[in-house]
């Protein structure tokens, strides 16, 4: 079928973009494996939130706890039993699915803003837990990481010991920068394929009928909520593969992931990137983390430096007039980035792309107009 | 003698002072059209939302096949085979009509919930094709990708007879069917109903138009201020005098 060759055919462009990212993101100046690693880790995390919030419409406030809860389990898993990044991977899974399914089943009660707030309660109580009854499993404040003595009990019983605290590998080959990169580019594109297909099955079919009308979906046969459970559950499951990679490539977990300034960072990059199709909440995760890069950067001597060129006076005036957006003033720019998207392209960077492909690419795929709010079969 | 399929049995049910449904006792036998008609806000459309479990009877039961159905869940009384279009249609409007008939089919086929995740829903072809037929059956062939939120409310009416209708219910509750339609539209709509009849379904229906009425129903229930004041065919109820005086005859267009 064709709808089926369409969709090969958006994989491998994917998948080609993805691992080409040192390639294409060069003359950005962004390709290198720390600021790539995070794109990639991004990504997921945003795919598997669009899963719940674009496909279901249930908008969590609460996601990040299950990164953060990721993290803890893949940095357990390589204190306990060893270095792969296998075991702490699949840790990192377990772990944040029944953390999911817990939270989930009680949040799912209620749906709408009841809902959100009933997720971010959540998420701020695993917090301030994180800093409080759980520091024998968290450290609190200083964060979990690893020692010298851990057990490690499998890498042990195998091999010798090496000097030193031994890095995440996989099977041997340690996870430096590019390494690690690649290992999560990898997983990005298999996320992607499970979306994808999740998007095209007739499990996702009645995930977009839940948003569309759930009550109908009752009187149809439905009982709706162990669908809405699945999804959660899924995104949670993507969060937590997320914040296990974030510990593979720094094997330090630390609460402040869970907080609700990076749950809502997962929000904006969904809605920035396009809320309901697939890639767009990769792009928006890229270009969050991007503009992150560049404009926290910033500081005042390097302000100072780049409008040197202005007179004395009107280069302090300048300087003063844009240094709170930069540095750790960052997040105004964000704000400001985020209200112009949802104001003037409410369905995103997607949509930006579509309305030029409207304008100039002409007559391929602008068959029906279902596309622009529909991004079901398409996109 | 046949079998009732439905048994409404003294039901009541009120809002705050208002009776809006006393003394209800009916019965649907199999196979028949069984009308209901009756002045606006006469417990119409209450009746249905209690025999669907929207609403829970203040008290009686509604009985399905022999078994007490009230106090089940709204999906778990539609898997027992009883389906209900409604008086405002309600549809998937971000889905494409040809998605809002196929969503009904998987619940008749998988049940209240599957995880089938993994295959896609473009190679269930047997669903497809069922779908693409009752769309054909209900006169909208030629939109099935388009938007069900694009359409007017008269075919808005005909999607949701088409996603009722592939269910095959063993009863099926259809309020005012044909409300906000043409005529044109509204004969296809009986004569697609009365094609329905000879399959031997069981059908309620909620009607103010009398055409539709008299050409469908073999059984006819009068309601007024929650109360039925009249049942029998046809023409007993066109001839019954306090039917005249509460209905036909007075506020009747
Ligand atoms: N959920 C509800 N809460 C409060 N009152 C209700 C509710 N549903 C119906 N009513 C009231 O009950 C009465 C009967 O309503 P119902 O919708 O059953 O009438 P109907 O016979 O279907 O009328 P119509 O021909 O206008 O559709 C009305 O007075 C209505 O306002
Ligand atoms: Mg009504």
């Amino acid at each position: 079928m064709t709808a089926l060759r369409n969709d090969l055919i958006y994989l491998v462009v994917f998948a080609v973009a993805v691992l080409a990212m040192p390639i294409w993101l060069a003359p950005f100046g962004a390709a290198y494996p720390d600021l790539m690693q995070k794109f990639a880790i991004y990504g997921i995390f945003a795919i598997g939130f669009n899963i719940l919030f674009g496909m279901t419409g249930y908008l969590s406030f609460g996601h990040a706890a299950f990164l953060g809860v990721g993290s803890y389990a893949a940095v357990w898993s390589f204190k306990l039993l060893s270095m792969n990044v296998i075991p702490a991977i699949a840790l990192a899974v377990l772990v944040s699915g029944l953390f999911a399914a817990a939270i989930g089943y009680i949040s799912l009660r209620r749906s709408g803003i009841y809902f959100s707030i009933l997720t971010l309660a959540f998420a701020q109580m695993s917090y301030n837990l994180a800093y409080s009854v759980f520091t024998p499993i968290t450290n609190g404040e200083t964060g979990l990481q690893l020692a010298l003595n851990d057990p490690r009990v499998i890498d042990r019983a195998l091999f010798a010991d090496a000097p030193g605290i031994p890095r995440p590998n996989l099977f041997g080959i340690e996870l430096g920068g590019y390494e690690a990169f690649y290992l999560c580019a990898v997983i990005l594109i298999l996320c992607f394929f499970v979306a994808m297909r999740i998007d095209r099955s007739p499990f996702g079919m009645m995930l977009k009928a839940i948003k569309s009308n759930q009550t109908r979906m009752a009187y149809t046969g439905f009982n709706t909520r162990p669908y809405t459970l699945s999804a959660f559950i899924i995104s949670g499951i993507y969060a937590g593969i997320a914040g296990g990679l974030l510990a593979v490539t720094d094997p330090l977990a630390g609460a402040e992931r869970m907080q609700w300034t990076a749950s809502g960072e997962v929000v904006l990059m969904t809605i920035l990137g396009g809320v309901g199709t697939l890639v767009g909440p990769v792009i928006g995760a890229v270009v969050i983390k991007y503009f992150e890069n560049i404009f926290s950067a910033f500081h005042m001597a390097k302000l100072e430096d780049i409008f040197s060129f202005l007179p004395d006076g009107l280069e302090s005036f300048v300087v003063s007039i844009v240094s709170p957006f930069v540095g750790e003033g960052w997040h105004l720019t964000l704000g400001i980035m985020f209200m112009l998207i949802v104001v003037f392209l409410p369905g995103g960077l997607m949509e930006g792309a579509r309305r030029i492909r409207a304008r100039f690419g002409g007559g391929r795929g602008t068959g029906s107009k279902a596309h622009s709010s529909n991004p079901a079969p398409a996109e | 003698m046949t079998n009732a399929v439905l048994h409404v049995a003294d039901v009541h049910k009120s809002f705050g002072g208002l009776h809006a449904l006393s003394d209800i006792d009916l019965q649907v036998m199999e196979g028949t059209t069984h009308a209901i008609i009756g002045p606006n806000g006469a417990g119409k459309s209450t009746l249905l939302n209690v025999c669907i479990g929207r609403i829970p009877p203040d008290s009686g039961a509604v009985v399905f096949d022999g078994k007490v159905i009230t106090g089940k869940r709204p999906h778990e009384i539609n898997q027992m085979g009883i389906v209900r279009v409604f008086q405002t249609p309600e549809i998937f409007p971000d889905l494409t009509l040809l998605q809002n008939v196929m969503v009904p089919a998987f619940a008749k086929r998988d049940g209240a919930f599957t995880l089938n995740a993994f295959r896609g829903a473009d190679r269930e072809t047997e669903i497809r094709d069922e779908a693409e037929h009752w769309l054909a059956d209900v006169g909208l062939a030629g939109y099935k990708d388009t938007l069900a939120a694009s359409l007017s409310r008269g075919d808005k009416r005909r999607l949701e007879l088409a996603m009722g209708l592939i269910q095959h219910p063993r009863l099926l509750l259809l309020d005012e069917p044909t409300a906000g339609m043409s005529r044109h539209d509204t004969n296809s709509t009986i004569d697609l109903l009365k094609k329905i009849k000879e399959r031997g379904m069981t059908k309620v229906i909620i009607e103010h138009d009398m055409h539709v009425v008299f050409s469908l129903a073999d059984r006819v229930t009068v309601l007024a201020q929650g109360r039925i004041i009249a049942d029998g065919t046809p023409e007993e109820v066109r001839g019954s005098a306090v039917v005249q005086e509460a209905y036909l005859g007075g506020t009747h267009r």
